[in-house]
Order: C-alpha cells, then structure tokens, then sequence
C-alpha cells in the first residue's frame, strides 16, 4: 500500500505541474506581454481554464495532505526549516486565487479591474517561483537541522542560487505550458504566431535557468551530473525529454494541436521522473548528510493502508468528474468555434 | 508579543477568517438549489436571477475559502509542527476523506458555474446540488479531525510514543458527531441569517422588491429551522463537554466549585483569583439537570483541576454567555417568523418585522465565532486534549509575530475586499438582473 500512497504523491506533483503549471503560466504570459496583448490573454484563459480552475489548485492540497498524514516528520522538517518560503508562496496563492475570481466576478468593471489584473499577474509568477525553490531546496542538502544561528537554519536553506535556479526554471516552464496550450486555443493565425513567439521565448528562458542550475550546481558541490546521468533510468527519461522537445518543435512548427500538448505533458513527465528517480526514496537531503526517505520515513502501517483506500476510493469518484468536467467544456468549445 | 503567542493569535485569525468562508459556501449552494429548483418548476423569472447572483457571490466566497483552506494545511505544520508530527498519521483520515470532497465540490462548482448554457437542465442543477452535498461532507469532515483533538482516539500514548495507531477509530472519535452536527446547524442559522438580513435591508429600501422577497422567503426559512434546531444540538455538545471535558464546562460555566445541585450560571464578571462571579444570575441545580438530567448530581469544577490544566476562565466564559445569548436571540426571531408564517402572513412584508432581520444579519456568524473560542480556549492548554500541550507543539522558528502581522494585515484587506466586492454585487442587481422593480419603485 505505500507504494499506492507514493503513487498519488508523484501523480498529484504531475498533474498539478501540468494542469496548476499551465494556468501559473496563463498569468506569467500576462505579465510578459505587450498592453494591446494583456486582455487576449486574459479572455482566452478565463475561457479556457476557467471551469477547472479550482480544480487544478486541488492536486496541490491533495499532495499535502498525503505528505502530512502518510510523511509526517518529511512535513513538519520542511514546514520548519523552509516556513519562510512557504509563507512567501501560500501569499502568493492567497492573491492568485482571489484575484482571479475578484476580476471575473465583480459586477462593476471599472480601474479595480486594474488592480486585480496586477495582483493577479504577479502572484502567478511568485507562486510557482517559489514552489520551484522549496523543490530545489529539499535535494540541495542545504536544509541545515542542527543550525546554530537563525540565518543558517531558516534562511540560506533556500536563499541561494542553486535554488533560485530552479524556481525561475519552474516559472519558464510554466510559461512553455500555458504558451503551448493556449496556441491550440485560438483560432486565428495572428494569435497563434503570437503565442508561438511566446513559447520561443519561454523555452530560451526554461535553457537558461537550466544551465543556470547546472552551474550552481558545480559551484555549490551538488552531485547533478551524476543523479541525472549515473543511473539508467533518469538517463533514458533525460534523452527522452530532450527528444520530446525536437518533435514537440515541430508539432507547433506544422500546428498539430494535440500532438503539440501530448508532447510538452510527455517532456514534463520524463523531467519529473528523472529527477525524482535518482532520489528515491528519498524526498529531503539535509545538510548533516542523512536524507528522509518515503519508505523509512513513513507513517505506521494502518495508517498508510487507510490512507491508500481512501485515495483510491476519492479516485473513482474525482476522476470520472473532472475527465467529464474537461471533456465537455472541451467539446462544447469546439462546437462553438465551428 | 512572544512567539508562542503569536502562533496562536495567527491560527485563531486564520481560522476564525476561514470558518466564515467556509460556511458560505456550504450553505449558499442550498439557498442556490432551492431557488434554482423554483426557477425550473415555476418558470419565474425571479428565482433565476436570484440563484444566477447568488451563484456569483458563491464564486467569490468559494475562491476565498478555499485559498484560505489551503493556507490553513500548510499553517499546521509551520505553527504546530511537534503536534502534526505526532498527530498527522493519527487524526489524518477525515483530511484524506475531505481532499476528496472538496476536489468534488471544486468540480461540480466548474459544471454550475459555467454550464448555465451547456447542459441539460436538470444536470445543471444537480450539480448544484454535489456542490452543496460534498461541502457539508467536507465540513464534517474537518470537523471531525478538531474533535479528535477534545476527545482524542484511535492511539495508545505508552512512555511519550504514540502507538497502536487506528485512523478510523481516530475519525469517530466519542465527539465526532455532537460537534459536526453544533457546526453544520451553525453554518446553516450563520449563513441564513446573514443572507436573509441583507435582502430584508433591500426590501426596506423598496429597491427590486420581488427580486429581494424571493431571496429572503428561501433564506429566512433554513435560518428559522436551524436556529430552531440549534438549541437541542446545543444540549447534546454540552453533555459531550461535561462528560469528556470538564475543565472546559467548568471554564464555559465560571464554575468554579465542585457541588451537588450546582447552579446554572447566567452572565456576571468571573474573578479569578477569589472564585467567583460576580453580578451573575444563578439557577440552582439547573447546571446539574442540564449536564445529568438530575438536580442533585455533582458537577465538577475548577477546584478539582490544576491550575496548570486550567483554561482561560475568563475568555471562555464571555465566549460561551455570548454565543447563549446569541443563539436565544436567534430562536426568539425564528419563532416570530413561524407565528407570522402560519397566523399573521402581512407581517411578512411589514417594516418592523423586516428591519428585526437586518438587525439580526451579523448574529448568527458572531455566536459561531463566539462557539469556536468556546472550543479552542476552552481546550487549553492542550492541543490534544490530555496527552500534548500546545506550548510543546509549537515551532522553533523564531520571529513568528512577524507572520501573524503580515496574516493579519492580508486577511484584514481581503475582508474589506469581499465585502467592497459583495456590496457591489447588491448595487448591481437593478442593472444585471432585475428589470422590471423601476416601475414596482414607482408604485
């Protein structure tokens, strides 16, 4: 059963980089547009993420809550060492979340559009940044559980360039998503170069960080090379990635919406097995050498086993509705277009 | 400030937030199907235009409550990390029952609010209905995972380990039921009254009058019932307190001696240091009725607990006299309702009746804020009550007071943002919805 339970954790982490990560990226594409831009952007994704929009933010509680029930001490080591990034990021879905339905339904669009519109752009970049540096900061070996002063134990945890790296990673791919997603929403030509412009520039953005996170990773001393390469699996979901990413160019070269999102869904999936492969099972590498690990460090067995029904139960019944749910806002657009 | 201190004061100001939200949106979505379901039957333009605001109000409570929902399960463990810890594993199950609910609620919110067009009536309007269904069951739910903490379960706490773990005795644990059921009448008066009263104000104000009367018949009604329900509830919570929790009764009461036919003490200043109350009204051996169902019996009181398991007297007891006192408000409005229903209709649309609604809109959510105080002071100092303090539950992490400012000034902007939004949403209603009342205005 722990295993199932592991499963969920690794798939929620998928989907709510996928789903939450495309509509992160919505509003990341927002902030980086031209004004005459600003409001295409917006109409579009309220049309096409506005039904799953609570959705999507789900598979984020879904995760914490399978750490805090099934990970607990994984939980409460990175709610205390990592409390300032996290605030950093739980402010940054407070004013994503309101913002969004604020500006959708205030029934008076006057300048308060204004304010919603920038709240609501800047937290769509802040959020996924800092989700990126709480990830990076769990393998960096930086979490530092015997500090002695308050910098070294709740600050340089996460406030360093390795990181930071891979927060604006995070937010570059983010951006790719939504650029790639919302180029087989829009029907005119124009809009789709526009969008394909954006997922040009997104994608330079996602090499930069990547090297960026390559060379603080030398500098910091941590062991990238050899986790993304040193095993056979991470390395074949390495080359599968960078191959997804040649074929996925020329999907959006020849505008071929589906295999276009089946792609970038299969790149991301490789990124995020190769660099969870090469831990596991471990989840949290602390700076005195000893790592928490999903199997060691795991609640008692009843637990876990409720836990697992209890997801697979909530399972059968979620994803028929939110397949439902996508499939016929989906559908129904299509029908609409035509 | 101290940072034991401002961890509480943060997680008191974020649930006491939270619980509002979350309470609008469990009931709403009913005041939604009801109107709704009379929409479909009747054909009444007015009862469409009613669910359609209501269901942008929702909207909005939605999207708070549940950022702040989410904000409340990282806050556990950066506030309380020695207690989730220990107690994550043990009380999770309701958490991992609820992620499913509230997925489904999330879900079902997509289809009714973007599906006025796309579907088949009748579908639409179920899905209305699950939005409403997986929120109580979410409500309960969470409920059930605070009760653990008065009447933990399902563990055995042998030399400070917590072994032979069950989550499912855990989640029904001996107070799941009494303070699910106190919750959700709760939700059901707060919400209705709140609802009611702001739709009365409009009709006073001869503004879109049978818009606003279609609105106030659907929610007076579950408010009249739950405040009417309430008191009963009420009686099985306090049996469940005095049974597994006296110290709270004691603190809730000012009881301060243990004794037989011990009075019900009404109101009156406690005084701590010399135990006792002054300026109170005592019913003799009404406590011990209301608590054994007999006026001899013995109901204990502060004497008997150690100061050190004491909870703030105090504070709980104003909180517990208010929320009373709230709640007898309530029922008195409701049985003038029930008479002007069934023996004097005008009184319905007369000015006095109405404006005693207005009077009553923000009652029903101060008595829940007052009943959560009851229940989360009143437990101090234990997290889990009995077995884990809450002064040992709370972070290392220095500084806390600095979080609780910025909690504090975040949830104070989006308060006077909601409201702002929602008093814009009532000044609309002439424009968006509701045509036809310039001419009623007229008249």
């Amino acid at each position: 059963m722990i295993y199932v339970v592991i499963g969920f954790l690794w798939i929620s982490l998928l989907i709510y980089l996928l789903m939450g990560g495309a509509d992160f990226g919505a509003g990341i594409l927002e902030l980086f547009t031209s004004k005459t831009n600003k409001s295409h952007i917006r109409k579009i994704s309220y049309q096409a993420i506005g039904p799953i929009w609570e959705a999507n933010h789900m598979w984020l509680i879904i995760a914490v809550v399978i750490l805090f029930v099934g990970f607990p001490v994984v939980y409460t080591t990175v709610s205390v060492y990592l409390h300032i990034p996290l605030v950093i990021m739980l402010m940054g879905i407070i004013a994503r979340g309101t913002a969004f339905s604020f500006r959708n339904y205030d029934a008076v669009k006057d300048r308060m559009q204004w304010v919603y519109n920038r709240i609501y752009v800047y937290s769509s970049f802040i959020t996924p940044l800092f989700l990126g540096v709480i990830a990076g900061s769990a393998v960096s070996r930086k979490v530092d559980t015997v500090a002695g002063s308050f910098l070294s134990a709740y600050v340089y945890d996460w406030f360093n360039w390795f990181s930071f790296s891979v927060g604006f990673f995070t937010v570059a791919l983010c951006g790719f998503l939504a650029a790639i997603f919302l180029i087989g929403e829009v029907k005119d030509d124009e809009s789709k170069r526009r969008y394909k412009r954006k997922a040009v520039q997104m994608n330079a953005a996602m090499l930069i960080w990547a090297g960026m996170i390559f060379g603080s990773s030398l500098a910091d001393g941590i062991p990238l090379l050899k986790w993304l390469l040193g095993n056979i699996i991470s390395l074949l979901t390495i080359i599968s990635a960078a191959i997804a990413l040649v074929f996925l160019w020329i999907a959006i070269l020849k505008d071929q919406v589906i295999s276009m999102r089946f792609l970038a869904g299969f790149m991301v999936t490789m990124l995020l097995i190769a660099v969870t492969y090469s831990h596991y099972p471990n989840i949290l590498l602390l700076k005195n050498g000893t790592e928490l690990s999903l199997l060691h460090h795991k609640a008692p067995d009843k637990t876990i086993d409720s836990l697992g029904i209890a997801l697979l139960i909530g399972s059968l019944f979620i994803l028929p509705a939110l397949f439902y749910l996508i499939y016929s806002f989906g559908k129904k657009d299509q029908q609409e277009a035509v | 400030m101290d940072n034991f201190i401002a961890a509480r004061s943060q997680m008191a100001l974020s649930l006491g937030f939270h619980i509002i939200f979350s309470c609008i949106g469990m009931v709403m979505p009913f005041f939604m199907a009801v109107a709704h379901f009379m929409w479909l039957r009747t054909g009444n333009e007015n009862y469409k235009n009613v669910t359609k605001a209501w269901s942008k109000g929702v909207a909005i409570f939605f999207a708070t409550g549940a950022v702040s929902g989410t904000v409340l399960s990282f806050e556990l463990g950066l506030l309380w990390p020695e207690f989730m810890k220990n107690a994550g594993p043990i009380f999770g199950m309701p958490f991992s029952l609820e992620g499913t609910a509230f997925f489904i609620e999330a879900i079902a919110l997509g289809f009714f609010l973007y599906g006025w067009t796309r579907f088949n009536r009748w579908f639409h309007w179920f899905t209305g209905v699950v939005v409403g269904v997986s929120g109580i069951i979410s409500g309960i739910l969470v409920v059930a995972a605070n009760s653990w903490m008065n009447s933990p379960a399902g563990f055995d706490y042998i030399n400070g380990k917590y072994t032979n773990i069950d989550p499912i005795k855990a989640m029904f644990n001996t107070g799941w039921f009494s303070q699910s059921l106190h919750m959700t009448i709760a939700a059901f008066a707060a919400t209705g009254f709140a609802v009611a009263g702001i739709h009365a104000l409009m009709i006073i104000r001869k503004q879109n009058v049978g818009f606003h009367t279609v609105a106030f018949r659907i929610t007076a009604i579950f408010a009249v019932v739950a405040a009417i329900l309430q008191p009963l509830s009420g009686d099985i919570s306090a049996k469940f307190v005095a049974k597994n929790q006296p110290a709270k009764l004691a603190a809730m009461e000012a009881h301060f001696k243990t004794e037989h036919y011990s009075p019900l003490i009404i109101g009156g200043i406690p005084d701590v240091e010399n135990h006792k109350v002054n300026y109170a009204i005592e019913l003799p051996g009404m406590l011990s009725l209301m608590v054994n169902d007999k006026f001899d019996s013995e109901v204990v009181g502060l004497d008997k607990i150690p100061l050190k398991d004491q909870p703030p007297v105090a504070v709980t007891h104003y909180a517990f006299q208010l929320m009373v006192a709230l709640g007898m408000a309530m029922l008195g409005i409701s049985l003038l309702y029930l008479i002007a229903l069934f023996k004097w209709k005008q009184w319905l649309s007369q000015t006095w009746f109405l404006k005693i609604f207005v009077l009553a809109t923000p009652l029903g959510f101060l008595a829940v804020e007052a009943g959560w105080t009851v229940t989360e002071v009143g437990r101090q100092p234990w997290i889990i009550q009995g077995v884990m303090r809450t002064a040992d539950a709370v972070t290392p992490m220095p500084g806390i007071v600095y979080s609780f400012y910025l909690f504090t000034a975040v949830y104070f902007s989006l308060a006077i943002a909601v409201t702002f939004l929602l008093s814009r949403q009532i000044k609309m209603v002439p424009e968006i919805y509701d045509h036809q009342p310039l001419t009623l205005k007229a008249s």
